[in-house]
């Protein structure tokens, strides 16, 4: 194993404390090279903008990249990767029913809103 | 073979019994005084105030409801000679009734009372995970609760004296707080004004409920007992489970709704007010992403307490376990997909509108699962006619109502016709009060004994229940009626040819409250004066029977060891003591702590 | 078995008082176990789940707002391609980095719980707390133009129908303004006076839905009175990007486009401002496990707290991850 992996009650176990836990402390180096790939991203994100995919491939390429930095985040900073995989499976049902939700309207919304007409305003309503 | 008064250990330990704590020292007697209640962290208590906050909530909706159906008797202006003012307060009063009913009362209801009080014994747990956001959660219902009763005092000091509280003055944008009545542009304006207050409500109602879910998804996850793999749990706490799950995704979006809303009325932020720029069908989306899981909320609870009560009480091991466990999760997951069945007419695509109608229908199939399971549990059981039955019965029949009647509504071209009319309104009365209610009341006289260590009267229970089942059905039933034949919901006034329809529905009313009245006196008379409950009245075997009645402070001394919740036949009536009794044997062998046995 | 037996008499012993923080030192109880857990393990993981179980409700929360974007963006594009460049992408970009980087300072303090370093993770959490500071300054200079430049949310905004502030060079800044700028804002000014007038009659109710409407390709009486101006309003943004095809210009927006340009600031400042309250939020829980370090009460022992935070504040380091190229990079 490259990372180190410090099971802190072999440091300094308490009595009666036979299993703490297998706790994985992420090693600085890997800290770094995430927080690099998270910079260069974030570049490559604005760099991307000087060209022009056509409207729906733009959104698709910032979305993939967000989604990548995203990912990097979850799994290395929020240790998901040597966390329960219960608590990965959470993060990504949460995230699925987001884009179930925004789907879901998303192919109804267009046949709406845009030839909805506001009603007129009460000239009495206050601007505040 | 050996009395199990109290048996404070799990089935089959090999252990010394540890010392039990001081004889009758048990959670309600641990400590005193209102304080030691309020700021319990005692997931027994937390249940037992909840049972007290919702059961206030439903009197006042309750009453609400007969005031509804008392303005209905007649076509004309009942409670006031001038119309304008009677329409308005009726306006007012479906309002409050729905809301207080659903987000005070009904998705609380079972999870947050039943619920809490069994979850963590039924899990042979000391208590839930996080019992400070427990009690977290209990003083969230407060405070939605306290503006609730702002908006509802708004109301009635207006109603009475044309004062007006500050931003607080009766709400009359339907439960639903559909734009842009709920933005008050327009005439509405007026009216409107305690939308604020009661949004607030709702806001905070949402984190109540929000922290049960947490709650209950980490205590079912980490707090499992020897022996309790995921299919060895009860059937209620799969249900609970799936109610969490449900709380869990759908409620956070709730909240955003309300405080958009919010923020529509207070910044003009326009995204739904079509005045200032917003799509109101938006909010339509928006709101029943949640309100639709919500109905599951409330139903899938009631689910988990009828798998228990019809197992308990036909002394047969439930039919179709994993079925029933399964279709949990299907629900949970499939109520995320039909929310547009609610928009048919609201303008929605037909293309979104074809895809919620097929995706409306397949709700149904796990929902039907349930009930086939549960009559095939029935089938051929030695059922008792307790009360806690006898409700569960009244549940399945009035639960094949209201889901049968729900696929007529999924259909595209039949509910063009009937959406918006009175046969909405008998629908989800059918789901939310003869099931949900039905359910709650069940499992109330389920586990009253465990709760309070008190039997309830069986006669008195009885006549309120089936009191109940007949004036429910007296209000409803006429109501798909009318409804079919066209007759509006949300109206205080209707043509002639209704009434009726709407007299015999007014009566059904008051008979469903001499019934629940019975009700009410039969759980206090047995709080009172009720005769001492054994640990196990019921002969069932679900963790909570294993522990005295009621339950010491910590439940159980030493964590038990679990075995099959539903092996009833491990449970011997033993006419000498006139008591159940565990065959410890047979408990260790099915709980397959003999390590010759092989049990799957 | 002896083993069972063994963590019942633990279990046992552990049911005294339940609030008592620490347990006898004898028995071997470590402290910080509540007395409905068997072991810390247990414990751990469960605050573990609860957290991410909440962090889950989170995104649903925040998902609501980025369905409401998603829904304008999708039926409305041009005026988000328009209205955007209101927004400094380099003020955005920054933010990016001072978050990202309090991201790595928190996860390093994560670690130093771990290992007991306390000094490390005083440092941490400090550097951690300094980042989400400046992520907010920098949020209020982009706020305060925001204002000063009268696209504000709701009724403040000068693209919105209710638009009533005082005229832009009555404004504080008033004389920064470039004159095509101010132009412009007159003729929409007067464009909404405009509208009002039509609108005037038609508060009963049976005219609710006609005059309200301008048909988008008739151009009202007053068009002719917008002159074209700079590809790009005068805002805090002075960038123009003539490398990217064509931009979109006010003038040339449909009126029903135009009355939606000040949605695109209403959703900006709700996301945002959602996203900044977490922010304040997650600040106030580091300072709170900040005094606790400093006191040493971490390490590897017991560091729940500083874990649990940590995931707090990545989330919001997240959510920020998809805000900025959704608001800041649109084109
Ligand atoms: C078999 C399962 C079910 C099906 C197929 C079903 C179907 C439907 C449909 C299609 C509607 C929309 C009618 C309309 O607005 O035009 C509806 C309304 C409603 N349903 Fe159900 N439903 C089911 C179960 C439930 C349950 C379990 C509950 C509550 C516990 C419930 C509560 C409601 C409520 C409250 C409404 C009306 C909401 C309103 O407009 O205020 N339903 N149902
Ligand atoms: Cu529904």
């Amino acid at each position: 194993m490259s990372d180190e992996t410090i099971e802190p009650s072999s440091v300094a176990a308490a009595p009666g404390e036979d299993h703490a836990g297998h706790v994985h402390v992420v090693p600085p180096w890997l800290l770094l090279a995430v927080f690099a790939a998270l910079l260069v991203l974030t570049f490559v994100t604005v760099a991307i903008t000087h060209f022009d995919f056509g409207r729906t491939v733009n959104v698709w390429v910032a979305l993939g990249i967000a989604v990548a930095k995203a990912t990097l985040v979850a799994l290395f900073f929020m240790h998901l990767k040597w966390d329960s995989p219960f608590n990965g499976l959470v993060c990504v049902t949460a995230m699925f029913f987001v884009a179930l939700f925004i789907g879901i309207t998303l192919l109804d919304s267009k046949e709406t809103a845009v030839n909805f007409q506001p009603p007129p305003v009460p000239a009495a309503r206050p601007a505040e | 073979m050996s009395a199990i008064t109290p048996p404070a250990h799990g089935i089959g330990l090999p252990v010394e019994r540890e010392p039990s704590p001081p004889r009758g020292d048990n959670y309600l007697t641990h400590s005193r005084g209102i304080l030691s209640w309020l700021f319990s962290l005692d997931h027994k208590r937390i249940g037992i105030m909840y049972l007290v906050g919702v059961l206030t909530a439903f009197l006042i909706g309750g009453i609400f409801a007969l005031l509804l159906r008392t303005e209905l008797l007649t076509p004309g202006p009942t409670f006031n000679s001038n119309k304008a003012e009677a329409w308005t307060f009726y306006n007012h009063c479906f309002t409050l009734h729905g809301a207080v009913m659903v987000f005070l009362f009904v998705i609380p209801a079972i999870p947050a009372v039943l619920g809490n009080f069994v979850l963590p014994i039924m899990l042979g747990a000391k208590d839930v995970a996080f019992p400070r956001l427990n009690l977290g959660s209990f003083w969230c219902w407060i405070g939605g609760a306290i503006f609730f009763t702002y908006v509802l005092l708004g109301g009635i000091l207006n109603a009475s004296f044309g004062w007006h509280l500050p931003g607080g003055y009766g709400l009359d944008t339907g439960w639903t707080f559909y734009t842009p009545y709920s933005t008050g542009q327009g005439p509405h304006a007026h009216s409107t004004d305690g939308t604020i207050a009661a949004l607030l409500g709702v806001f905070i109602l949402g984190f109540s409920s929000i922290l049960t879910g947490v709650n209950f998804i980490a205590s079912i996850h980490m707090l499992r007992p020897k022996g309790m793999g995921w299919f060895r749990m009860p059937l209620m706490l799969w249900a609970l489970y799936a109610t969490s799950v449900i709380q869990i995704l759908a409620t956070p979006v709730l909240a955003i709704t309300g405080l958009l809303l919010l923020a529509e009325r207070v910044i003009g932020v326009g995204i739904f007010d079509p005045a200032i720029g917003g799509d109101p069908v938006l909010y339509q989306h928006f709101f029943w992403f949640y309100s639709h899981p919500a109905v599951y909320i409330m139903i899938l609870p009631a689910m988990g307490v009828i798998s228990e009560v019809i197992s308990t009480h036909s002394r047969k091991h439930v039919f179709g376990y994993n079925f029933i466990a399964y279709s949990s999760i299907a629900i949970a997951l499939l109520s995320f997909l039909v929310w547009g069945h609610h928009m048919f007419v609201s303008g929605q695509s037909p293309l979104a509108n074809a895809i919620f109608s097929l995706l409306t229908f397949s709700v149904a199939v796990p929902s039907a699962i349930k009930v086939f399971n549960w009559v095939s549990t029935m089938y051929r059981g030695d059922i008792r006619f307790t009360t806690a039955m006898v409700c569960a019965m009244c549940f399945i029949v009035m639960f094949t109502f209201g889901g049968l009647t729900g696929l007529f509504l999924g259909a595209l071209s039949n509910n063009i016709h009937v959406t918006g009319t009175y046969f909405i309104v008998a629908h989800f009365h059918y789901v939310m009060v003869g099931s949900v209610l039905f359910a709650f009341l069940a499992g109330l006289y389920h586990w009253w004994p465990k709760m309070f260590g008190r039997m309830t009267d069986l006669a008195w229970g009885n006549a309120g229940a089936l009191t109940l089942l007949v004036g429910f059905n007296l209000t409803f039933m006429p109501q798909f009626i009318m409804g079919a034949k066209g007759m509006p919901r949300r109206y205080a006034t209707y043509p002639v040819e209704f009434q009726g329809y709407h007299v015999v529905s007014t009566i059904g009313a008051y008979v469903m409250a001499i019934g629940l009245f019975t009700i009410a006196f039969n759980l206090l008379h047995a709080l009172l004066k009720g005769e001492k409950a054994p640990a196990n009245p019921w002969g069932a075997n679900t963790l909570e029977w294993h522990c005295p009645s009621p339950p010491p402070h910590d439940n159980f001394p030493v964590e038990p060891v679990a075995g099959d919740p539903y092996d009833l036949k491990s449970w011997q009536w033993d006419e000498a003591t006139k008591q159940w009794v565990l065959d410890e044997q047979r408990a260790r062998t099915v709980a397959g702590t003999e390590p010759t046995v092989h049990h799957h | 078995m002896s083993d069972l037996v063994s963590k019942q008499q633990a279990a046992v012993t552990l049911a005294g008082d339940p609030f008592s923080p620490t347990r006898d030192p004898h028995h071997g109880h470590p402290p910080h176990l509540a007395h409905h857990f068997e072991t810390p393990e247990q414990q751990y993981s469960s605050a573990k789940v609860g957290m991410w179980v909440f962090l889950a409700t989170e995104l649903l929360m925040f998902g609501g707002l980025f369905c409401a974007y998603s829904v304008y963006r999708h039926n409305h594009p041009e005026v988000f391609e328009f209205a955007h460049h209101y927004l400094d992408r380099s003020l955005g970009a920054i933010n990016t980095i001072v978050l990202i980087t309090s991201s790595l300072t928190m996860a390093w303090g994560v670690r130093c719980a771990q290992l007991g370093q306390r000094r490390g993770l005083v440092l941490c959490l400090v550097l951690t707390l300094i980042g989400g500071a400046g992520f907010m300054t920098i949020k209020t200079i982009e706020y305060h133009h925001k204002y000063v430049e009268h696209v504000w949310f709701g009724a403040g905004n000068r693209y919105s129908k209710h638009y009533q502030g005082p005229s832009i060079n009555e404004g504080p800044f008033g004389g920064h303004q470039s004159e095509s700028a101010l132009r412009m804002t007159e003729g929409e000014r007067q464009e909404a006076a405009a509208d009002k007038e039509m609108m005037a009659p038609t508060t009963q109710p049976t005219e609710s839905f006609g005059p309200a409407f301008v048909d988008p390709n008739a151009g009202t009486p007053d068009e002719s009175k917008i002159k074209p101006t700079q590809v790009i309003p005068a805002g805090l943004s002075t960038r123009v990007r003539p490398e990217v095809g064509e931009e979109v210009r006010y003038e040339d927006l449909p009126q029903f486009e135009k009355d939606r340009v000040s949605t695109f600031f209403n959703i900006y400042f709700l996301m945002t401002g959602l996203h900044g309250i977490h922010v304040l939020v997650g600040m106030g829980l580091i300072t709170w496990i900040l005094v606790r370090g400093a006191r040493g009460a971490f390490g590897p022992l017991y560091y729940t707290p500083v874990d649990l935070v940590g995931l707090y504040w990545h989330l919001v380091d997240l959510i920020w991850i998809f805000l900025f190229p959704l608001l800041y990079l649109i084109h």
